[in-house]
């Protein structure tokens, strides 16, 4: 059975040029990038050109950019690094009650430090209230935490505005942005939007997963998560995984091509339409992202039937997709809850994310599937 | 130095007449349990199991460690192999003691001669040794009555032993001696322990489990699988029978009245689990229920759900409460696969309000109308069988 995978969102496929890249630097161009000798000087030299490539498509310089395992390293670096170098300065955090629960959890850890966190609210769209914020945002304020997309529903966050309000309000504070599902699916320029840290990841792009970046503005300081080595200035030490760097930088370079991103935005947008169109004409269907989210991301509810089921029924016709509440154990979305939707609705979301790769076909059989699933499993 | 597992056999000595038998499958039992650690001979003599390690680099911690999970073992004992005579005793004691006595402060040490061809009572064995060890460790102080350590020294028909410590087994009785049964296992925490509670009173286990998908997801049965092949450390392989109820439930959810869902359910699985006992001959059936936990286990609702059994019905769980049930669950490692949260066929379609005081007559009623035995001859027919070993 063909598959049509439509849960880019959870992780991609690895695109031939990563795997390539990878397989390269495994086989062949096998060095540390420590080592003195030569073939340490090769690896450290695709390293480091993948730096510069990652520091590209963000427009900022080379030394900014340190290579994690991945967006929950870079993510969980940000937020008690930063709040390691500024406790003396204060003692509130605020993040969006909405981020990724990388962030999330670590923030709930941070309050167990005893540090005052705060979640900011966000309206029915899953967008930051920014007036709530700005009562927040404190001169004892060092951390602010808002992601740039929402991985559950792709609202997008008012990052410039965001950061600009932070600065003002709290000018000992960094402002950190989750980036993870935002990157390589519309510009992002930390620097000019006066973000301080960014967090990003290779295998939401087609790279490989264990691989991520955390953007680090120069002058922000943060005390390194981990003790080790010499490497990355020792903001991230230990042995570089140079594979999956150098994968990362390939699907960065050929899966995102950000020198003319408009054609992946504009293939993305028109299946977006196409799925929305169809998605419209049922009835119990219900789409929860807003109007102007992500176009890679649509989460829709289908009345009466609880996420896992339809899941389930869909993986029949060959389709993925996620539920972002796991089942009835489980722990409901917090996400969708903070946008204030009624337990119905979580019950039975579900999240449709789309890649490069997807066509209208995969779409076509997406509605299949939920045409059967809500004839034979709808009741109760 | 050679080093052997000596297993002391309990319960099985009263068994008169039986013994051979059970002596013989609690060997293969543990020949069947040492797979994949190397060659060992297994023999008894003088009701004691002898397990030598044929390797050189033998590693008895692992032997010991599934030793220990082994059912019709009381205790056992790690020990050192010396030749019949006092000199090798008193040569290799102090080497083989000493990573027991470096810590202690006192011992004592104490003497068995079945042999009594052996030139020395086991008082002088006894003080022989003391002395040699009191001599290598002077630290030590002999203690009788509450020793850290007990040295002990046997000297037996084949060769002399010399042993540290003693060890607990599982206790029961060795697997498959009390025949086969079935047990009905579902993702939770109670039925992976009632299976191996009755493994433990010696039955061989098969197992029937249930799944609706969509409604369940593979990894529920993937759940189920993982703690099966945990049970299968104590109860030896399970093959275990899968089968897909989603027609039966979406049927029984469209025609039968919704506070009776659960009864009916439970009297479908045990007419299916009779199903497979009878077809692989097992005597019995296992379920985790323990009275008044959930609506389905009311003595009111198990009387209608044994009515369905075409077996007897084992319920070791009947009487324990939950946390009692927790602590045999994490005991045998089952605890954290079964906390993990997948959905499972019990918890899809479930009533509101379930009837705690199902009466009979309704129930055979609605059974009737629903006309689900086709759908049952359907799930039957679509089970599959996957063995599961650890």
């Amino acid at each position: 059975m063909k598959i049509h995978y439509l849960d880019n969102s959870a992780t991609t496929q690895v695109c031939e040029a990563a795997a390539d890249a990878a397989y390269k630097m495994m086989r062949e161009n096998y060095g540390n990038p420590s080592s003195l000798h030569k073939l340490g000087i090769n690896a450290e030299a695709v390293v480091e050109e993948a730096r510069r490539i990652i520091a590209d498509s963000l427009s900022v310089e080379a030394n900014n950019i340190y290579f994690t395992s991945g967006g929950t390293e870079a993510n969980n670096t940000a937020l008690f690094g930063a709040t390691q170098a500024l406790k003396r300065r204060g003692d509130r955090v605020i993040v969006s009650a909405v981020e990724h629960s990388s962030v999330y959890e670590s923030a709930k850890r941070l309050s167990e430090f005893g540090f005052d966190v705060r979640f900011a609210p966000v309206d029915k769209n899953g967008v930051v209230d920014i007036d709530a914020l700005k009562e927040l945002l404190t001169e004892k304020t060092i951390l602010v935490s808002v992601m740039t997309v929402n991985n559950e529903t792709g609202s997008i966050q008012p990052i410039d505005r965001i950061a600009k309000l932070v600065h003002k309000r709290s000018p000992e504070a960094l402002f950190h942005t989750d980036a993870v599902q935002a990157y390589g699916k519309m510009p992002l320029k930390p620097k000019k939007s006066g973000v301080d840290l960014m967090s990003i990841s290779a295998h939401k792009i087609h790279g490989a997963k264990g691989c991520g970046a955390l953007y680090i503005r120069d002058g922000a300081r943060i005390l390194p998560l981990l003790c080790g080595g010499e490497q990355q200035k020792k903001i991230r030490p230990g042995t570089e995984s140079a594979p999956l760097i150098a994968a990362f930088a390939a699907a960065a370079e050929h899966a995102c091509s950000f020198s003319d991103s408009s054609c992946n935005m504009e293939h993305i947008k028109g299946l977006n339409t196409y799925a929305l169109d169809k998605l419209q004409t049922f009835d119990g269907v219900s789409v929860n992202s807003p109007a102007d989210a992500l176009s890679y991301i649509i989460n829709i509810s289908v009345k009466g039937i609880r996420s896992e089921t339809m899941l389930h029924h869909l993986e029949r016709y060959g389709v993925y997709v996620s539920s972002s509440s796991a089942c009835a154990k489980g722990k409901r979305s917090y996400v969708l809850e903070a946008m204030g939707l009624p337990d119905d609705r979580i019950d039975s979301s579900l999240r449709i994310s789309f890649s490069k790769y997807n066509t209208t076909e995969d779409i076509d059989a997406l509605i299949e599937g939920l045409k059967s699933g809500i004839a034979t499993l709808q009741r109760r | 130095m050679q080093e052997i597992v000596l297993i002391k056999l309990g319960e099985l000595v009263l068994k008169g007449l039986n013994r051979r038998t059970f002596e013989d499958v609690l060997i293969k039992n543990i020949k069947y349990r040492l797979r994949g650690l190397g060659r060992f001979e297994v023999k008894i003599a003088q009701s004691t199991i002898f397990v030598t390690p044929l390797d050189e680099d033998a590693d008895l911690d692992d032997v010991c460690e599934r030793i220990a999970q082994v059912f019709g073992i009381v205790t056992f004992s790690r020990a050192c192999v010396c030749e019949k005579t006092l000199e090798d005793i008193l040569e290799k004691a102090p080497l083989y003691c000493r990573e027991y006595l470096e810590d202690a402060k006192t011992f004592k040490v104490e003497s068995k001669r079945s042999d009594k061809r052996f030139p020395y009572k086991s008082p002088e064995i006894s003080a022989q040794i003391g002395g040699k060890l009191l001599e290598t460790c002077p630290h030590l102080k002999v203690n009788v009555k509450e020793p850290e350590v007990t040295v002990t020294v046997e000297v037996r028909d084949f060769g002399a032993y010399i042993r540290c410590a003693t060890i607990r087994g599982q206790g029961g009785m060795p697997v498959g001696t009390s025949g086969l049964a079935t047990v009905l296992i579902s993702g939770g925490i109670d039925s992976p322990v009632a299976a191996y509670m009755m493994a433990k009173r010696g039955l061989k286990l098969n197992a029937v489990h249930f799944e609706s998908p969509p409604y369940t997801s593979e990894r529920a049965r993937l759940k189920v699988e993982r703690l099966l092949k945990q049970v299968s450390r104590y109860a030896g392989s399970i093959d275990m029978y899968t089968v897909p109820l989603t027609k039966v439930q979406e049927a029984m959810r469209d025609r039968c009245p919704e506070e009776l869902f659960t009864i009916l359910l439970r009297r479908v699985m045990m007419k299916i689990a009779t199903h497979f006992a009878e077809q692989t001959k097992s005597g019995a059936l296992i379920t985790g229920e323990s009275l008044g936990q959930v609506a389905s286990q009311t003595m009111y609702a198990l009387n209608c759900t044994n009515a369905a059994a075409g077996k007897i019905v084992f319920r070791p769980l009947i009487g324990m409460d939950k946390q009692e049930i927790i602590n045999i669950s994490r005991r045998i490692g089952c605890f954290d696969i079964s906390i993990e949260p997948y959905e499972d066929c019990c918890t899809i379609f479930t009533p509101k309000h379930p009837r705690t005081k199902p009466l009979m007559h309704f129930v055979e009623q609605a059974e009737n109308e629903a006309q689900l035995d086709e759908l049952i001859e359907e799930a039957i027919a679509h089970t599959t069988v996957k063995t599961i070993d650890f």
